[in-house]
């Protein structure tokens, strides 16, 4: 039986019906349109589904939506500003830290998971930071380096 | 400083911002309204007759739309090759692997259509299986296909020269055999598409593929429509590595429910499913035998091949073309004699995988290259050197070498890396190896025999005169394609990449076969330029009716028209040009002649200006059985050299760092060309340390999720040194050729020739786990 449950994503309130079995990047993806958020094997294995929940970056397809209830999450769809983009978008964009793009909005949220609790990490830091993030395309070299671009932007 | 404006930098992807904002649509993001869920009927076992199908049950099952099985599809033959036609939408009479497909349903959500494939009830008799080369050839072995007696896929028997003579002439004669495993690709994004059948009969299919055009003419075949109405779009794809090179069944199954139904239909692979259907890289066992003189010439190279091939054909014709005829270079080799045999077995078919064909073969051969300069006292960089062809060689196998900086690339890998301090002076544990390879740089020719454009481009210049239209069929599968063509059009137009739109992947745009055998670049990029010169020339022509002066004495540069002979008058055409914009506050006010207003100014004299450009290489190859597969207009070529630290307790491999070089001949993007190199490395470096698809004694993958079968994590990921080498291709657009694949072929046998040097000890079978190191080592220790 579905359950109305209330959480935050990127800054708006949601009250929505879930049912027991739906997970949180169902949930996001195909009731709340949010499809930034990827799908790529459900298990936890990938990490493309990545979103931050209460500061924390987890794979969405390992939370069952009614978990969720209460929770402040952050996407992919809420790092940019009126401003623009993230700095973490921004490096990425200029340092090709994406190439097919499917890893990316959650390597990126990785990325910022780690880079608001430590923003001076090693590279082993940052590797360690994103190895639950699968990657296929770029063998994680230009990620590590947009990463490292967009702390030193960070620290400015 | 570059002569070029806008290619041969490093300018930021066209998608990069949507993709790191989300933006990116992917084929599991689109919605339409009424649309259903389709869901598969697989089989569960690896070899079975089908004596009877009921979906009856199914078909009751409230929210079920339609269920279709062999009886509503037809026994259409489809497959790659059109030579090896061996699969139909839905098996007929038998099931060949488990996972081949039985029927599917769609219906109004995900859940209902996976309980109605529950209720299908299916009658098996289940026949012997046979998973492994050795027992699929044996005599009375179950036959997977009545045509194809002893499970004999295909078989390729080829000779150049006269081994005999070339062995004969040899001071050492080597013989080893190599043996990797069946990969995965890993994409991140599994497959998935949507269908759409309108009431006008006219089907769009949204498909994460890398080949629109191929897809396009399958399920038109199969599904008995004509081409004309179907089209095909790519939206943004995660990649696809040579998975996604043709059409799969789930795409045409989810046409023919949609067909049945007229509502959209979308249907996706689950992890489980990519795995189950496979179609990567084969597993090969090469027996290599090699005769050099005294001085390290290399005489003769006898090579036998022998692929695990799966339940079909898919790309394996192909393959075990490429297995052979891709050790033709980069080396001079008077005489190569090469059998290859591709078997059938009730495994999932194995396909193409980057590096299609070539990436076992190099490895063994270059691990066979370097025994054998130990053995001759030489340094394996100096025996390659000594035997390396130069530009304008020919293999002896057809294949011209049209440029090749591989000399190039070997000298800057070695310095780069300290080949020279290091070679020999590492610790035990400590190990360093190099290898080179080469690729082509797109297919001679399409997949079907046709005299087909490989690529044609549309480029049309905005009707207000401010930019340019790319429209390209060509598939962006995360490599940067797109960018790549919209520098390409920016650069022959004379205008900056800001003022170019490039619109891809659909084939309503023409034809363009895709992005495989790493074309795109040399192919469609022939076919955009040659499209945005039309253009050019088009507004150049206005121009010079309107100013009376040659067309050949303009050109435009930097978004302004040159008068290569002096100022010219053009008051009268920026008059007219103010006189539309009353207003504006954008005037031009320069004194140049901006392409804006030219462009414009050629619009009102001759209505939309639109540019066509084509390409298809020219006749290529020998005229022996299986010429045209290698044959390619230009070919990319690699040296690497890696080191790595071998456990001496446990045998575990880390790999320390990578310094490679590519020859793309001109980088139209150096980041991007970089990529390609990153992304190979670490492709490669799974395949050579960790990865392996596992079955079951019952044909089931049991590996099939991405927590055991490995790929690489960040982690594992070694410093990379990419050094781009640059040679001007003839046959390339601006002298550009390939960097995707021919990046991957030096990465195994340089870490296999580094772990040598690390342990003492070589090793022939992949992959490098370090159970396998472990007993390699041990091994040695009591010999």
């Amino acid at each position: 039986m579905k359950q109305i449950i209330h959480l935050t994503i990127n800054g708006k309130a949601y009250e929505v019906a879930v049912k027991p079995n739906q997970t949180l990047v169902d949930l996001i993806r195909y009731d709340l349109g949010l499809t930034g958020t990827k799908k790529g094997c459900e298990v936890g294995d990938c990490g493309s589904c990545t979103v931050i929940l209460n500061g924390k970056a987890v794979n969405s397809c390992l939370v069952l939506a009614m978990e969720a209830d209460g929770c402040d999450i952050t996407t992919i769809e809420g790092l940019e500003t009126e401003e623009g983009l993230h700095p973490l978008q921004q490096a990425f964009v200029e340092k090709q830290g994406a190439q097919c793009g499917f890893c990316t909005p959650g390597m990126i949220l990785s990325a910022k998971s780690l880079l608001d609790k430590n923003p001076k990490p090693s590279e082993h830091e940052i590797r360690k930071a994103i190895s639950g993030n699968l990657c296929r395309c770029t063998g994680y070299a230009k990620i590590v380096t947009s990463i490292q671009a967009a702390a030193e932007e960070l620290a400015k | 400083m570059s002569q070029y404006d806008v290619i041969n930098t490093r300018a930021p992807r066209l998608d990069a911002a949507d993709k790191a904002t989300g933006r990116a649509v992917f084929v599991d993001d689109m919605k339409m309204p009424g649309m259903l869920y389709g869901a598969l009927l697989q089989s569960p076992h690896a070899h079975a007759k089908i004596l009877s199908i009921d979906t009856s049950q199914a078909l009751k099952l409230p929210g079920v739309k339609a269920v279709v099985t062999h009886k509503e599809a037809g026994a259409v033959k489809y497959g790659v090759s059109p030579a090896r036609y061996d699969e139909t939408l839905f098996c007929v009479d038998k099931a060949r692997y488990v996972g081949d497909e039985i029927a599917a349903v769609a219906a109004v959500d995900l859940e209902t259509a996976l309980e109605a494939v529950s209720l299908i009830k299916v009658d098996y008799e289940e026949l012997p299986a046979v998973f492994t080369v050795d027992d699929a050839i044996k005599e009375g072995a179950p036959q997977l296909h009545d045509e194809y007696p002893g499970n004999i896929c295909a078989e390729v028997h080829q000779e150049f020269g006269d081994v005999k003579s070339g062995f004969a002439e040899s001071d050492l004669i080597k013989t080893t055999i190599f043996k990797n495993k069946r990969q995965d690709a890993g994409f991140i994004e599994p497959q998935g598409c949507l269908a759409h059948y309108d009431r006008s009969g006219r089907l769009t299919l949204y498909s994460s593929t890398q080949v629109p055009h191929y897809v396009q003419r399958t399920v038109a075949m199969v599904l008995g429509l004509p081409i004309g109405k179907v089209r095909v779009v790519k939206p943004y794809v995660g990649a696809g590595f040579g998975i996604k090179a043709a059409a799969n069944p789930m795409e045409m199954a989810a046409c023919l429910l949609s067909m049945k139904t007229g509502k959209p239909v979308k249907m996706s692979f689950t992890r489980k499913q990519v795995f189950m259907y496979g179609r990567a890289r084969h597993q090969f066992v090469h027996k290599l035998t090699t005769g050099v003189k005294k001085d390290g010439t290399i005489m003769a190279l006898e090579h036998e091949a022998w692929l695990d091939g799966g339940a079909y054909a898919s790309f394996g014709i192909a393959t075990v073309y490429y297995s052979g005829s891709l050790l033709g270079g980069p080396y001079k080799l008077p005489h190569m004699k090469y059998d290859g045999y591709r078997v059938y077995n009730n495994k999932p078919a194995c396909g193409a995988q980057r590096g299609h064909g070539g990436v076992a073969a190099r490895a063994a051969w270059e691990q066979q290259l370097d025994m054998i300069a130990e053995e001759l006292h030489i340094d394996p960089i100096e025996l390659r050197l000594k035997n390396m062809m130069v530009t304008g060689d020919v293999t002896c196998n057809d294949l011209n070498m049209s440029s090749l900086g591989m000399k190039e690339c070997i000298e800057a890998v070695r310095e780069k890396s300290d080949w020279d301090g290091k070679k020999g002076k590492l610790p035990e544990g400590k190990g360093i190896g190099m290898a080179c390879g080469f690729f082509v740089s797109g297919a001679g020719y399409p997949i079907y025999r046709s005299d087909t454009y490989h690529g044609t481009v549309i480029v049309k210049l905005t009707e207000d005169g401010g930019n340019a239209i790319v429209y390209t069929a060509s598939a962006e599968i995360g490599q940067g394609s797109d960018t790549t063509f919209g520098m390409i059009a920016a650069e022959a137009l004379g205008i900056s990449l800001d003022n170019v739109r490039v619109v891809s992947g659909d084939t309503d745009f023409g034809i363009d076969l895709g992005a495989y055998s790493s074309r795109q670049t040399l192919m469609t990029g022939h076919a955009t330029k040659e499209a945005a010169e039309s253009a050019k020339n088009q507004v150049l022509k206005v121009l010079s009716d309107e100013l009376n002066i040659p067309v050949d004495e303009m050109d435009v540069k930097n978004n302004r028209i040159v008068f290569k002979n002096g100022p010219a008058d053009f008051s009268a055409l920026r008059t007219r040009y103010l006189k539309e914009h009353r207003g504006w506050t954008d005037h031009p006010t320069e004194d140049h002649l901006t392409f804006n207003e030219a462009a414009r100014i050629a619009y009102l004299a001759k209505g939309s200006i639109v540019g066509t450009g084509k390409y298809k290489p020219p006749v290529l190859g020998g005229k022996f059985k299986g010429a045209a597969v290698g044959t390619s207009p230009a070919y990319g070529c690699s040296a690497q050299i890696t080191e790595v630290t071998v456990d001496m307790k446990t045998g575990q491999i880390t790999v320390d760092n990578v310094t490679g070089a590519h020859d793309c001949g001109l980088a139209i993007n150096k980041t991007s060309v970089e990529a390609q190199m990153e992304g190979s490395v670490s492709m490669g470096l799974g395949e050579a340390l960790f990865e392996e698809v596992k079955f079951d004694d019952k044909g089931n993958v049991i590996n099939c999720d991405l927590a055991e079968y490995k790929i690489a994590t960040a982690l594992d990921m070694p410093q990379i040194t990419p050094v781009i080498i640059e040679t001007n291709e003839p046959n390339g657009p601006f002298g550009a050729k390939e960097v995707g694949e021919g990046a991957i072929m030096p990465v195994i046998p340089a870490i296999l020739n580094a772990v040598y040097d690390a342990i003492g000890k070589r090793i022939f079978e992949l992959p490098l786990s370090a159970e396998r190191v472990f007993f390699a080592m041990n091994k040695k220790d009591k010999e």
